[in-house]
């Protein structure tokens, strides 16, 4: 026991020695949380709309400035030909066309269907999407209150909405419990591969390996620090949230704090089984870097809905350990789920954890021999 | 030049030799570009929906249908209690609760107005705000619908707006044609800045670095046969990743895919440099592999790839003027889906040669001093 005390207290001065590593260790999440929780929006601001007006009359100019004061789009101007549309679009600058065609106050008047145009450029599939969606919002909720005044309320179904969990909409509130899950993952599994992997590609592991030390021993002692230093990151964090982008916190501290330790556990596993399986520290981190990042940031729901998914896709984000412990965040600090409704993603979380070190004692052992 | 051949040689030997890393570098990319190209979209598919129809009627059961049958909504539970709804969205089961009130059908028939109460779980706001737009457009449809039936008078003239959408570049909004470019940018990236970053570090952990310092090698030999095997090794991807794209998603190549491929060649210099930057700056491929961990990060998330860089505040589209995957990203989509030339590109490969001009002697400059 004594030495294995010894090993630990060495692996910790190790690490906190490293005063640079340290200082990325804990100064690089705080800068991405600061980046990224105020950077990234997935909602629709200001986009950028062009029109065409060929009407000009008082109903266009009513819908255009509708369109303009809605916090979804900006009216840059106008165009007189069909002809630039190309242009504006080969440029980038802008998102939409709205094109009127002419008369159409009158054609309304007269019980005809006017026809606008909503021109996205459409490049950006997802966008496109949203800005006609909300554009053609505007129009219909125009349309409607035009109809109230010019008669008695008539009847018909009014759809009465509401967000719930989020009202204002704010992507910080969706991104900042999202970042807790990719910072933790691929800190904790990064780390600790490499920091394994290079023991092997040193040659120490034979030392250690002939020490008093069991395999698991070694193995603890490595990750021990780690799982402190993303422990603390993971306060830092919640900090950062609660302080910083004011996200509501609605759920138990406590609980939440329990789920991030079961998270990194996990993500300690994995990067404990990715290092028994990788020679040298180049095969490690590429295997946790490149194989990581992208399926956590895209697979997890971190971004997009898993729900959007093709099926195939639901079911490896399945295989992702974020894409449980984003839902367990998420409902934690937005909704105040307990532990009750949260059990099954929590359980999943156990089995694979238990599941990757299982792995790593038996890739383990057979190095051994 | 004999002595380059030699390194060149050398270093690419050291690379197939290591079996660990050419699935790495060779299969997982090509692996992640198929799958992952299809998971980055926010088109609704089933929504699952907890009903509470209080009036349990032959117009709340058509409406029910109308929604089950609209494609985008999958009834999963119903009950008579809204907190039993919420509870239901709390787990995470439903994310729309759909409230149908008492004398539904009662006020249609007679004319007054009435409502349908849709709460959505707002957490994805882009993704509530398509459940909004998609069930209350499928109520406006059952509200006219069934108004002019019930009420035995002329149908009231809709005073109606017709909204033509059109989607250009890419009509039927397939999301494939604008991920896969941005997705295949990102793993070539990875493959330029870790590997000849590391690479270099590597050399100085193990220690050959000194003995590589007393031959008479050059340092421009030595840093050319650490970057070009990966520049080549990026390059070759990039086309096996464009190869994909064409024929195995059939994404339309509308541009030039030459130009494509010399404005490639300038910005896997640019990511090199940073690698090679990053090396010298640090003593352990633990260090490196940390820091450029980082940068691809906020890249990636700042590179106008997941979430549109229009809709940052307008200092953080300022910050992703100095992020390479940004440009070469936009370019990409540019060149490939709407066939800018050279006149549109110019002042985007432009920024892209300044960096190369700044990143690339800078690191080797660094180079020389903490070797030297």
């Amino acid at each position: 026991m004594d030495a294995f005390i010894g090993f630990v207290t060495k692996e910790f001065k190790q690490i906190y020695r490293d005063k640079r590593t340290l200082l990325v260790l804990f100064g690089m999440p705080i800068i991405q949380m600061l980046l990224f929780g105020f950077a990234i929006r997935n909602e629709v601001e200001d986009a950028k709309v062009m029109v065409l007006d060929a009407s000009r009359d008082e109903v266009t100019q009513q819908i255009i400035s509708k369109v303009d004061a809605s916090k979804y789009f900006t009216i840059e101007g106008h165009i007189q030909r069909y002809d630039a549309i190309e242009d504006l679009f080969q440029q980038g600058e802008i998102d939409e066309v709205l094109v009127f065609e002419s008369d159409f106050a009158r054609k309304l008047q007269r019980d005809e269907q006017p026809a606008v145009h909503i021109i996205t450029d459409a490049s950006n599939p997802n966008l496109a999407q949203l800005i006609q969606q909300y554009s053609s919002s505007i129009i219909v909720d125009y349309q409607q209150r035009m109809s109230d005044d010019d008669r008695i309320q008539q009847g018909g179904i009014g759809t009465n909405v509401n967000m719930l969990f989020n009202p204002q909409l704010e992507s910080v509130n969706l991104f900042v419990p999202g970042l807790i899950a990719v910072i933790l993952m691929l800190i904790s599994a990064l780390m600790t591969s490499i920091s394994i992997t290079r023991e092997k590609e040193m040659g120490n592991m034979e030392i250690l390996l002939v020490s008093p030390l069991r395999p698991a021993q070694i193995i603890i002692g490595k990750v021990l620090p780690y799982l402190v230093l993303a422990f603390v990151n993971v306060l830092t964090v919640l900090v950062m949230a609660r302080w910083v982008f004011t996200v509501p916190f609605r759920g138990s501290y406590s609980l939440f704090l329990a789920e991030s330790l079961l998270f990194i556990f996990t993500a300690l596993a994995l990067g404990v089984y990715i290092s028994t399986r990788a020679d040298d520290q180049q095969t490690a981190m590429m295997a946790s870097l490149a194989g990581l990042l992208l399926p956590t940031v895209l697979l997890s729901g971190f971004i997009f809905p898993i729900s959007s998914m093709p099926v195939i896709l639901q079911w490896i984000s399945n295989l992702i350990p974020a894409r449980w412990f984003l839902v367990i965040v998420r409902s934690i600090m937005l909704k105040d789920s307990g532990l009750l409704l949260l059990w099954k993603e929590t359980l999943i979380l156990v089995i694979m954890t238990v599941g990757f070190i299982a792995l790593s004692v038996k890739n383990f052992k057979i190095r051994l021999e | 030049m004999r002595t380059i051949r030699f390194l060149l040689q050398k270093e690419f030997l050291q690379i197939f030799r290591n079996k660990g890393m050419l699935p790495i570098i060779f299969l997982m990319p090509v692996v992640q570009l198929v799958v992952l190209s299809f998971a980055a979209t926010y088109e609704l598919r089933e929504v699952n929906v907890h009903l509470v129809d209080f009036d349990q009627s032959s117009a709340s059961r058509q409406l029910v249908n109308k929604f089950q049958a609209s494609g985008y909504f999958n009834l999963q539970n119903r009950s008579v209690d809204v907190d039993q709804g919420i509870e239901d969205m709390r787990a995470n089961n439903v994310r729309l609760v759909m409230v149908i009130p008492h004398d539904f059908e009662r006020n249609i028939e007679s004319g007054r107005p009435a409502s349908v109460q849709l709460n959505i779980d707002a957490v994805d706001g882009a993704t509530a705000g398509l459940i909004q737009g998609y069930g209350r457009s499928i109520i406006q449809d059952f509200s006219s619908e069934v108004q002019p039936r019930v009420k035995n008078l002329q149908p009231p003239d809709q005073q109606a707006i017709e909204m033509i959408p059109a989607s250009w570049y890419n009509p039927n909004l397939d999301y494939i044609n604008y991920m896969v470019p941005g997705i295949l940018v990102v793993l070539v990236s990875m493959i330029g800045m870790f590997l000849s970053g590391m690479n270099i570090v590597r050399e100085r952990e193990m220690g050959t670095i000194e003995q590589l310092n007393v031959t008479p090698i050059k340092r421009y030999q030595f840093i050319t046969g650490k970057l070009f095997p990966f520049w080549i090794i990026a390059l070759f991807e990039l086309a096996l990743g464009l190869a994909i794209a064409r024929f195995g998603f059939g994404i339309p190549f509308v541009g030039n895919i030459w130009l494509l491929f010399a404005i490639a060649g300038i910005y896997l210099l640019v990511v090199q440099g940073i690698g090679l930057f990053i090396s010298t700056v640090t003593d352990t491929q633990q260090q490196a592999m940390f820091i450029a961990w980082f940068l691809m990060v906020v890249f990636i998330l700042m590179g106008g790839l997941f979430t549109p860089i229009e809709s940052m505040p307008s200092w953080a589209q300022d910050v992703t003027l100095v992020n390479p995957v940004a440009h070469f990203i936009k370019i990409m989509r540019m060149v490939l889906l709407k066939g800018a030339g050279w006149a549109e590109v110019q002042r985007l490969v432009g920024i892209l040669a300044l960096m190369t001009i700044i990143i690339l002697p800078a690191a080797i400059f660094r180079y020389r001093k903490s070797t030297g």
